[in-house]
């Protein structure tokens, strides 16, 4: 480690992580939900559950984004960053205004959340991943914004970077867009409509950039392989990915009111959307297969590969599989939704978070370059643990959903109503579930590897 | 990647590409939702529909639902139930009013919300206009 203030990224990972296992947990109970129905009912409902679960997806993951950042843009910039005691304050009021959030949805009904948090005055809430309080709405918008001008300011002061602009690009995007969560029209369609300028915009527009700059910063470090080849790739990277993914907004658009000529705009674009993801791949292989140096940290390594792959697998592979309107027709809110948001986000920005982690986490905690041999096996296996799991719950779900399709909406008269064909289907329900634990396995040994092996003897760095 | 293909070049791609995009994607989003009151009967969007569009979120529906395919896949789809119950809100209201507070013992279950009269009217209302919206013949069956 280089400057003293990328200390200030070590409590955003930490809360990160431990986020992740809560929400772990209630995928976990989710997931039994699926076939034993009244479980914990009516103390946790379903939909309590997946807000919570959901909703720690998407706060670890900004607090996996913003420790990347504060981690990365001083070593990028050459200098420490702007105002570290601003990250650490914002550190707090977002670790506190989400706890309370996440207390608030389990401990009062959701409708009573909203009217002691006077959603009346300005009404955002109830909308899929916007469930938050308006005034936690707000605080995020704080938050990011105090989280950006530091970030700006360490930028400008110091040596600037494609990866370092690149990231900036994207955070300044993720908070933009943000904005449209505000927007919540009387018109169902119109509500529809610009809630995916947030939803689709972030995980298929700006993130991607979050996602390339940081994926080509660890490449950077650990390959040492020439910058302004990485820089090159990154710029041809995030391209596509804009140029591909803001029309393929577009495969939202079939069945929500708006106008048809969409189906064929969003069928275009989406199905471009697979090379960027495709490029990132060739591009990690790549760059490891050049590498100048051995470096130490081979489960830093292993993640950057991993990220690439199963970004390319959930994002781009199951992404395609539904995305033409004449199967997205049949596809639509079904199980393949469910299989293919989770492999898409575990490998897209679940990954690539345990990759700077992985990378940043033993300098921080003073070790030369690496953890030692037997942390590092160990954390591999929790990589392996984890990301098989990740597979297996998707091809369940896949299963579920095909059959799911099939008895409920094919097969006119035949079909049967959503209610039976959930219990003809629930094998795989049980089976998901049985993987769910698996990953729950791997999730915990991924902890356990912060506290097993002490320093690395042999230094190579 | 090497050769005469420079970082600059990418850079100008990257730049361009989005902004051009970025423009076509605005363009599109004004045609969008000036064809949008022939899709979506906004005519018929009253008090009923607004308080209804309220209760669905303030007591978070789409956590368990999806609504024209989008939400959670725990629970039937709502954009179509209005025509499932044989075109009748009472059907709906009925429906709501009487789930058990303590839900159906081994089967997925539905809060009991213990909405007034006016909230189930109009939240019946609110599914009925949703029903209504020209969405390209989606879902394909009455199933959902
Ligand atoms: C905790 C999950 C949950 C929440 C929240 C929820 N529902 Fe339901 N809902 C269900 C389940 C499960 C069923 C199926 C019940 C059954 O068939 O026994 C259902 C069924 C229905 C049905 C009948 C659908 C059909 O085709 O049979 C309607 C109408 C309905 N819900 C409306 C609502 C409305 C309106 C809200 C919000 C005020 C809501 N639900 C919130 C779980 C939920
Ligand atoms: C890392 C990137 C991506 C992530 C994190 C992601 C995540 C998600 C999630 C969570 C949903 C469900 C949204 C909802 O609840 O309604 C979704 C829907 C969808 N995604 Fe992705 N996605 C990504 C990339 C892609 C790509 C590249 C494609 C196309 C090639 C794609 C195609 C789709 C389609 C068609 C839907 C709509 C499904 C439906 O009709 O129900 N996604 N995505
Ligand atoms: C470990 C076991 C896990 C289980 C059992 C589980 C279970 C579930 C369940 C049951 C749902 C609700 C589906 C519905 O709406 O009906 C859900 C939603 C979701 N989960 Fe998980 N989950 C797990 C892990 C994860 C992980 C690791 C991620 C992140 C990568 C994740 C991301 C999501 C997302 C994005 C949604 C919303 C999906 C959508 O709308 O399509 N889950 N999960
Ligand atoms: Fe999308």
């Amino acid at each position: 480690m280089q400057y003293q203030s990328q200390m200030v990224a070590k409590p955003y990972f930490i809360a990160a992580i431990g986020l992740f296992i809560g929400q772990i947990i209630f995928g976990l109970i989710m997931g039994w939900q699926y076939v034993v129905g009244d479980f914990l009912f009516p103390e946790i409902p379903f939909n309590v559950a997946r807000m919570v679960h959901t909703n720690l997806l998407i706060v670890w993951l900004l607090f996996g984004f913003m420790g990347a950042s504060y981690y990365l843009v001083p070593e990028e910039s050459e200098t420490e960053l702007y105002s570290p005691k601003l990250a650490l304050a914002l550190f707090w009021i977002f670790l506190v205004a989400g706890a309370l959030t996440i207390v608030g949805y389990l401990a009062v009904p959701y409708a009573t959340l909203a009217q002691v948090t006077g959603n009346e005055l300005l009404p955002t809430m109830g909308r899929e991943f916007l469930e938050q309080p308006t005034i936690t709405k707000i605080g995020i918008v704080i938050v990011a914004l105090g989280f950006l001008f530091n970030i700006a300011m360490t930028v400008l002061k110091g040596r600037k970077t494609t990866v370092s602009l690149v990231l900036l690009i994207g955070l300044t995007g993720l908070a933009l867009l943000f904005l449209f969560s505000f927007y919540n029209p009387h018109n169902l369609v119109l509500d529809k409509m610009f809630w995916w300028y947030v939803v689709h915009l972030w995980v298929e527009g700006v993130w991607e950039l979050i996602l390339g700059a940081i994926l080509a910063f660890v490449l950077i470090k650990t390959t040492g392989v020439d910058r302004e080849v990485i820089e090159k790739w990154l710029y041809v990277i995030i391209a596509m990915t804009l140029i591909t993914g803001i029309l393929g907004t577009g495969h939202h658009f079939y069945w929500i009111g708006t106008p048809e000529y969409w189906q064929i705009i969003g069928s275009v674009f989406s199905a471009l959307e697979p090379i960027p993801f495709f490029m990132m791949t060739v591009f990690a292989f790549n760059m490891v297969n050049q590498r100048r140096r051995e470096h130490p940290n081979k489960a830093a390594v292993l993640w950057a590969l991993g990220t690439a792959v199963m970004a390319f697998l959930g994002a781009g592979v199951w992404g395609f599989l539904h995305t033409l309107s004449p199967v997205n027709y049949y596809t639509h809110g079904s199980q393949i939704t469910a299989a293919h948001g989770h492999m898409a986000f575990y490998g897209a920005y679940v990954m690539i978070v345990l990759t700077i982690i992985s990378y940043a986490m033993p300098m921080m905690r003073g070790r030369a370059a690496a953890n030692s041999e037997k942390a590092q096996v160990m954390e591999m296996w929790s990589f392996w643990l984890m990301t098989v799991a990740m597979v297996f719950i998707t091809l369940f779900l896949t299963a579920a959903g095909i059959l799911q399709i099939y008895m409920q909406r094919m097969g006119g008269d035949a079909a049967q109503p959503f209610m039976v064909v959930q219990e003809n289907i629930a094998l795989f329900y049980w089976l998901r579930e049985g993987a769910g634990f698996v990953f729950l396995t791997g999730l915990i040994l991924y902890v356990v590897s912060f506290f097993v092996g002490g320093e690395e003897r042999k230094e190579t760095a | 990647m090497s050769g005469a293909f420079t970082k600059t070049m990418a850079r100008n791609i990257f730049y361009g590409g989005s902004a051009f995009f970025i423009f076509i994607f605005i363009a599109l989003t004004f045609d969008t939702v000036g064809a949008l009151p022939e899709r979506d009967h906004r005519e018929n969007i009253n008090e009923q529909v607004i308080l209804g569009k309220r209760v669905w979120e303030n007591n978070n529906c789409v956590g368990c639902h999806t609504l024209m395919g989008e939400g959670a896949y725990f629970a039937p789809e709502l954009a179509n139930v209005y025509n499932r119950f044989g075109n009748s809100k009472e059907a709906i209201i009925g429906f709501i009013k009487s789930r058990p507070v303590d839900g159906i013992p081994g089967r997925r279950s539905m809060p009991q919300f213990n909405l007034s009269d006016e909230e189930l009217e109009g939240v019946a209302e609110f599914l009925k206009w949703t029903s209504e919206v020209d969405d390209a013949n989606w879902p394909p069956n009455i199933q959902g």
